[in-house]
C-alpha cells in the first residue's frame, strides 16, 4: 500500500502542472494521502491490544522522565546533603528506601530514567541511521559496493554484539557518548539487511524505471522513492532496537563501563551490588531499577511487535 | 532482541543466503567448501580487529601493568621488551598473527601466565554451564512455542507469549542477583537453598563432587534459561504459524490423522528449519548472557574471566577472550550453515 502511495505521488508531481486550477495541488494531495495512511495505520495499530498497552506505558515513562526536573530536581543526585541515613528500608518518607549515601531511591529512579531513555533513544537512532544508510545504498548501487557492504554487514551480524560493545566501551573513554557509540555501531546489521531487502523489492517496481527514464538521479530515487517505502520498516526496527539498547546500556553500566558521574538504572544496580545489598538480602534496593529497565524494554518491544504486525500481517508475530 | 522479532521478515541471515537453485547432489561439497572458506575469512577478520581495536586504547599499556606504582625507566624497558611493545606496529602485528596461528595468544598482564592456559582452564566450566542451559532453553522454548502456535490466540498462548516477552526484557544479571537474594541468602520465610556462587564447595570427591557441582549449577542455569528461552519460543511459534495455513496440513487431517500426529509428523518438522538456524544465529546473545551470569554467580568460566580482565584492564586476556567468543559464534554459525541443507533438501544442494 505504501508503494502504491509513492507511485501516485510521483505521477502527481509530474502531472501537477497540467491540472486545472480547481484541483488541489500535488503537495496538498500528497499531504492528504499521507494523513489518510497515518489514520489507517493507527486504526490497525489500535487492534493490537499489547501494542496499545506498550505505547501507553511509553508515554507514561517519557512524561516521568521529562518532568523529572520539576518533580525530583537535579539535587537528588547530590551525595553531600543527602536527606536520609544510608541504606534505609522503604518507609513513608522514602517509599523505596535510600542508597548507601542516604539519597532517596525513588528520586534516583525517576532521575535515572532520563539517562536510560536518552541513551536508548540516541543509540537506536544511530544504529538505525547507519543501518538504513547502508541498506538503501547497498540495495540501490549494485556491484562491488553492495558486495563489500554486505560482507561487512554479515561479519558484524555474526559478532557477539554485546562483547564487541563491551570491548569498545573499554577501549574508549568513559562517557555517555561512548556508550551510545558502542551500542550504535554494533547493532545496525539487522536493520541494514532488512532495509536492503526492501530496497531491492521497491527498486524492481516499474515506477522506478519510469522515474529513471524521466531523468531522476540516484539521489532523487533513493530519497523520494525508496526512503518513503522503507520508512515504516525502519520505524518498527527502531522501536525494537531501543529496547535492546536500553538493556545494553544497563549491562554496560552494571559492568562498570558507564559514566560514573551520571545516575542511570544500570549504574544504580551496580551501586546496589557494590553496597553489598546482595549478601545482606536488601532486595528492595535491587528491585526498582531492574523493574524499570524490564518495563521500558518490554513496552518498546510490545510497540515494535505491534507496528511490525500492522506493516506485515503475514509475519505472524502477534496473531 | 530485534533479531528474533524481525527475522522472519528478511532473508534468513545465515542459512537462507545460501539457498540457490538445486544443482544436484554434487553441489554439497562445494557449498561446504564455500562456507568453510567464509568462516576462515571471518576468523582472520576477528584476529585483525582484535589486534587494532586494542591498540586504539589511549595511554601506555605498561602503566596498566604497573598499576600506577612508581617504576624505574629500566623496569619499563624490561616490561616493554617482555610484552613485545618496543617493536614497530607492523612487526607487532605480524608477530601477533604468527603466534596466534601456533595457538599463542600472548601473556596475561594480570596473571603473568599465557592467555591460552587461562582460557583452557576456564573453558570446560563455561561449556558445562552453557551446554546445560542451551539444551534446556532450546527444548523448553521449542516445546512451549509449538504448543503456543498450535493453540494460538487462546489464553494459554497469550500467557505463554506474554511471560516469554517479559522475561526476555529482564536484564539477566538483575534476575541472577534477585535469585541469589531469594534462594541463596534467603528472605525471611525461605531459607537459603542454594550456594551464592562458585562451582564447588571443595573437599568432595567422586559422586558427592558431581552432586555438589550440580547444586552450584542450578541457579546460574535457571537464570540463563529464563532470559534465553523466550527467543526460541517466539521463533518456533512464528515459524509454526507460517506453516499452519499449509495445504498439506489440510490433506493430513483429511486423511483422518489425529491432531497430535498432524502436529508432530507434518507441521513441526517443517517449522523446525528456520528455528534451527535462528537458534544458532542468536547464540551471540547467549555469549553475552554467559558473561553476566558467570560474573554474578562467580562461576569460574570464560565470562567471569572476561569480567576480571576488564576491571584491570588486562588487555592480552581481554583480546584473547574476545577472539574466543567471536570464534565460538562464527563456528556455531558455520555449523548451522553446514547442517541446514541436511535438514532442508531445498537449501544448498
Amino acid at each position: 500500500m505504501t508503494a502504491e502511495k509513492a507511485e501516485t505521488t510521483a505521477s502527481d508531481a509530474i502531472a501537477g502542472t497540467t491540472e486545472g486550477p480547481a484541483a488541489p495541488g500535488p503537495r496538498a494531495l500528497a499531504r492528504r494521502r499521507r494523513r489518510a495512511s497515518v489514520a489507517r495505520f493507527w486504526r490497525e495499530f489500535r487492534r493490537h491490544r499489547a501494542g496499545v498497552f506498550g505505547l501507553a506505558a511509553l508515554v507514561l515513562f517519557v512524561l516521568v522522565a521529562l518532568t523529572a526536573p520539576l518533580t525530583v530536581g537535579s539535587d537528588v543526585e547530590s551525595v553531600t546533603d543527602a536527606p536520609g541515613r544510608p541504606l534505609e528500608s522503604p518507609s513513608g518518607q522514602f517509599p523505596l528506601g535510600t542508597d548507601q549515601f542516604g539519597r532517596s531511591l525513588l528520586g534516583l529512579l525517576v532521575w535515572g530514567s532520563r539517562v536510560s531513555l536518552l541513551v536508548g533513544l540516541l543509540a537506536a537512532a544511530l544504529s538505525v541511521t547507519i543501518g538504513a544508510l547502508i541498506g538503501i545504498t547497498a540495495g540501490h548501487f549494485r556491484g562491488w559496493y553492495a558486495t563489500v557492504m554486505m560482507r561487512i554487514t554479515d561479519w558484524f551480524l555474526v559478532m557477539p554484539t554485546l562483547v564487541l560493545a563491551i570491548v569498545l566501551a573499554t577501549v574508549l573513554s568513559r562517557s555517555l557518548g561512548t556508550i551510545v557509540l558502542a551500542i550504535g555501531v554494533t547493532t545496525w546489521p539487522t536493520t541494514a539487511r532488512l532495509v536492503r531487502a526492501q530496497t531491492l523489492a521497491v527498486e524492481s517496481r516499474p515506477y522506478i524505471e519510469r522515474a529513471k527514464a524521466l531523468g531522476g538521479g540516484h539521489w532523487h530515487i533513493m530519497s523520494r522513492h525508496v526512503l518513503p517505502n522503507v520508512m515504516p520498516l525502519v520505524l518498527a526496527q527502531t522501536t525494537l532496537i531501543i529496547s535492546s539498547a536500553i538493556l545494553a546500556e544497563a549491562t554496560l553500566a552494571f559492568l562498570g563501563l558507564g559514566d560514573p558521574t551520571v545516575v542511570s538504572w544500570g549504574g544504580l544496580l551496580q551501586d546496589a551490588r557494590e553496597a553489598g545489598s546482595v549478601s545482606s538480602g536488601d532486595w528492595w534496593y535491587l528491585m526498582p531499577p531492574g523493574v524499570g529497565i524490564a518495563a521500558v524494554a518490554l513496552a518498546f518491544t510490545l510497540c515494535g511487535r505491534a507496528v511490525e504486525a500492522v506493516l506485515n500481517p503475514r509475519l505472524g508475530v502477534s496473531r | 532482541m530485534s533479531e528474533v522479532a524481525s527475522a522472519p521478515a528478511g532473508p534468513a541471515p545465515a542459512g537462507g543466503r545460501a539457498a540457490g537453485p538445486s544443482r544436484g547432489r554434487r553441489a554439497y561439497p562445494r557449498y561446504v567448501a564455500g562456507k568453510l572458506a567464509g568462516a576462515v575469512v571471518s576468523l582472520f577478520a576477528v584476529l585483525v580487529t582484535s589486534f587494532f581495536l586494542f591498540r586504539m586504547i589511549p595511554g601506555d599499556p605498561v602503566k596498566f601493568m604497573t598499576g600506577g606504582r612508581p617504576v624505574s625507566a629500566e623496569q619499563i624497558a624490561v616490561y616493554r621488551r617482555e610484552f613485545g611493545l618496543d617493536l614497530p606496529l607492523w612487526r607487532q602485528f605480524t608477530e601477533y598473527c604468527g603466534k596466534a596461528l601456533t595457538g599463542d595468544l600472548g601473556t596475561s598482564y594480570q596473571f603473568r601466565a599465557p592467555v591460552v592456559d587461562r582460557i583452557t582452564e576456564a573453558l570446560p566450566n563455561t561449556l558445562l554451564l552453557t551446554g546445560t542451559a542451551f539444551v534446556l532453553y532450546t527444548a523448553l522454548g521449542a516445546f512451549l512455542g509449538t504448543r503456543s502456535a498450535w493453540r494460538h490466540g487462546r489464553l494459554g498462548d497469550r500467557l505463554n507469549t506474554g511471560l516469554a516477552l517479559t522475561l526476555y526484557s529482564v536484564p539477566s544479571f538483575w534476575l541472577g542477583l534477585l535469585l541469589i537474594i531469594v534462594l541463596s541468602v534467603g528472605v525471611d520465610p525461605i531459607p537459603g537453598l542454594f550456594p551464592t556462587g562458585g562451582m564447588e564447595s571443595g573437599g568432595e570427591e567422586g559422586f558427592a563432587y558431581v552432586v555438589d557441582v550440580a547444586h552450584h549449577l542450578v541457579l546460574p542455569v535457571v537464570t540463563l534459561v529464563a532470559v534465553e528461552y523466550g527467543q526460541t519460543l517466539l521463533v518456533t511459534r512464528s515459524a509454526l504459524l507460517d506453516e499452519m495455513g499449509g495445504d498439506y496440513l489440510t490433506t493430513a487431517r483429511a486423511k483422518g490423522l489425529r491432531d497430535d500426529l498432524v502436529r508432530r509428523r507434518h507441521a513441526v518438522p517443517n517449522a523446525l528449519l528456520p528455528t534451527v538456524t535462528l537458534v544458532f544465529v542468536n547464540l551471540g546473545r547467549t555469549v553475552a548472557g554467559v558473561i553476566l551470569v558467570e560474573t554474578v554467580f562467580s562461576w569460574p568460566g570464560l565470562g567471569g574471566l572476561f569480567y576480571q580482565a576488564l576491571s584491570v584492564p588486562d588487555l592480552p586476556l581481554v583480546q584473547g577472550l574476545f577472539f574466543v567468543f567471536a570464534a565460538a559464534v562464527i563456528l556455531m554459525n558455520t555449523l548451522a550453515d553446514l547442517l541446514y541443507p541436511l535438514f532442508d533438501p531445498r537449501v544448498g544442494r
